[in-house]
């Protein structure tokens, strides 16, 4: 069961450089969404889960939502934009794949030194969460496009949901049920901004929103 | 009197097989376009026409010209000679022969790059510039693999390196070295061999000025250097050296018969990168190495 749940996760730390190294945003979005598909099985796999509705009924929501409907959202909003790639980053792709690399690398190093419980000790699961946080952190910091940030954001997201799979068992369903209410809220929120801007801006690149103007 | 026949077997090996792949993957490509195709043995047509002609030489070359490939057939040449063949072993196997391998590649690429500038053209320059650059990163990633497996056999020669089993994280190395074969040998995503304008080229023009045996050379040195990486990707990933010999030959065979048709349809289904987005594919093959090497690592600590 530990080695389908580390390769599980480990495929999704490879999605993370994927998401990192692309410069298409429909590659992005394609990574991010089956990031959060592979990460909504893992709720079926951990070891002391038991087989209930509950358990079940988080990883078809998530995998529902973050593979079927925030896609499908951002996806409109790239296509009311009318673009399809980041063309000029502020951290370049190779630097920025770099960077990636070595946080995946610093995750798995810094979790070997975090005084975990034995279950959790021998899987992946943190150092595949921080990976993707900090992978979510480079692509907010690195991207100048409203909807690579987007992606970032929910990249992180993705990570943040790979740390509550520690808590599973305690956690109540309403709280999982809020945080993709939330997430799925925030990108249809994101998706009338990102329209909003291209009519005001011409552009959807946030540099041009630094400066406030009369 | 073993050792010499052992010698003799396989430079007939390298030499009469290697541009046997060459027409394999045209053939592959022409069967994806539907078309009929070269004959698989074209490359052997065209080396017997090229080494019956004559050679033009630039009156500004000099002997680096014919020199330059000359040293580059020999160190292809003797890299495969290190390079074990499955349960045969190799001719000359010695601790951190595979940093020989690693160096005679280089000497090779370093030999025509400079029988390349020899003429002094600008765009021989260029495609230079551009090989030397995509080998850095080539290079990085090769090293990253064979500390990888040195790291998992614990042994710094060839042969021990590559006979067991590789364990975790085999897929990675392999789609890294996959990688790396298709760079350093100029296939489709980073070079097209089919290409002969001069602005694209990276390989095809750097032999530009070549003709007549020094271009036949080359050709011949490129399919060895070919055979040779496609032999290391099937026994880094397949546990060839602990298989009996007769099973050996067949998944060798057959492993190299996978990855030369893998190359023709990666040729055939993809189109060439922008030379921009040549280094992110690159790192990403040095980054697949690495974590490779990490995944070991990790394992054997374990």
């Amino acid at each position: 069961m530990n080695e389908t749940l580390n390769l599980v996760i480990g495929l999704s730390m490879g999605l993370n450089l994927v998401a990192v190294g692309s410069s298409r945003l429909p590659m992005l979005i394609r990574a991010m969404s089956l990031q959060g598909v592979v990460l909504g099985v893992i709720p079926l796999l951990l070891e002391n889960a038991q087989f209930d509705w509950r358990v079940v009924g988080v990883a078809l929501a998530t995998m529902v939502v973050k593979g079927v409907v925030i896609p499908s959202l951002l996806r409109r909003a790239m296509r009311a934009a009318n673009i399809d790639r980041e063309i000029e980053p502020f951290i370049g792709f190779v630097p920025s794949l770099l960077l990636g690399a070595g946080g995946t690398i610093a995750a798995v190093a810094l979790a070997l030194n975090l005084p975990l419980l034995p279950e959790h000790a021998k899987t992946l699961l943190v150092p595949g969460s921080l990976a993707s946080m900090l992978t979510g952190f480079i692509l907010l910091i690195g991207r100048s496009k409203a909807i690579s940030q987007v992606c970032g954001y929910l990249i992180l997201e993705n990570g943040i949901y790979l740390f509550g799979m520690l808590l599973i068992q305690s956690t109540p369903l309403l709280v999982e049920s809020g945080i993709l209410l939330d997430v799925t809220v925030g990108v249809f929120v994101i998706g009338i901004i990102v329209d909003r801007i291209q009519r005001a801006f011409d552009s959807l690149d946030t540099r041009k929103l630094t400066a406030l103007r009369e | 009197m073993i050792i010499i026949a052992n010698l003799i077997l396989r430079l007939a090996f390298w030499l009469l097989l290697a541009p046997l792949l060459p027409g394999v993957i045209n053939k592959v490509k022409a069967w994806v376009a539907g078309r009929r195709g070269p004959p698989v043995l074209q490359l052997y047509y065209d080396l017997a026409k090229l080494w019956r002609k004559g050679v033009v030489m630039s009156e500004l070359a000099s002997p680096g010209f014919i020199i330059g490939p000359a040293v580059a057939w020999v160190a292809l040449l003797s890299s495969a000679l290190l390079m074990p063949l499955g349960p045969a072993g190799s001719v000359l196997s010695f601790r951190g022969d595979v940093l020989l391998l690693i160096y005679l590649l280089a000497l090779a690429r370093f030999s025509i790059a400079w029988a390349a500038m020899e003429t002094g053209s600008a765009f021989e320059g260029m495609g230079t510039a551009r090989e030397v650059s995509y080998a850095v990163l080539g290079e990085t990633a090769i090293i990253t693999a064979v500390l990888a497996l040195i790291v998992h056999s614990g042994s710094v020669s060839l042969i021990t390196m590559l006979s067991p089993a590789a364990g975790a994280g085999v897929a990675l190395l392999a789609a890294g070295l996959f990688i790396v074969l298709l760079a350093e040998n100029c296939r489709v995503p980073f070079d097209d061999p089919n290409t002969h304008l001069e602005l694209t080229m990276v390989h095809e023009v750097m032999i530009l000025d070549h003709s007549g045996p020094p271009l036949a050379v080359i050709l011949h040195g490129a399919s060895i250097k070919l055979l040779l990486f496609t032999l290391l990707l099937v026994q880094v990933v397949l546990p060839v050296g602990e298989m009996s010999p007769f099973i050996a030959t067949g998944v060798l065979a057959a492993g190299v018969l996978v990855v030369t048709v893998g190359v023709g349809l990666v040729e055939s289904l993809l189109a060439r990168l922008a030379f921009r987005r040549v280094p992110l594919l690159l790192t990403a093959a040095f980054l697949l190495c690495l974590f490779a090497l990490l995944v070991v690592w990790k394992g054997r600590g374990q």
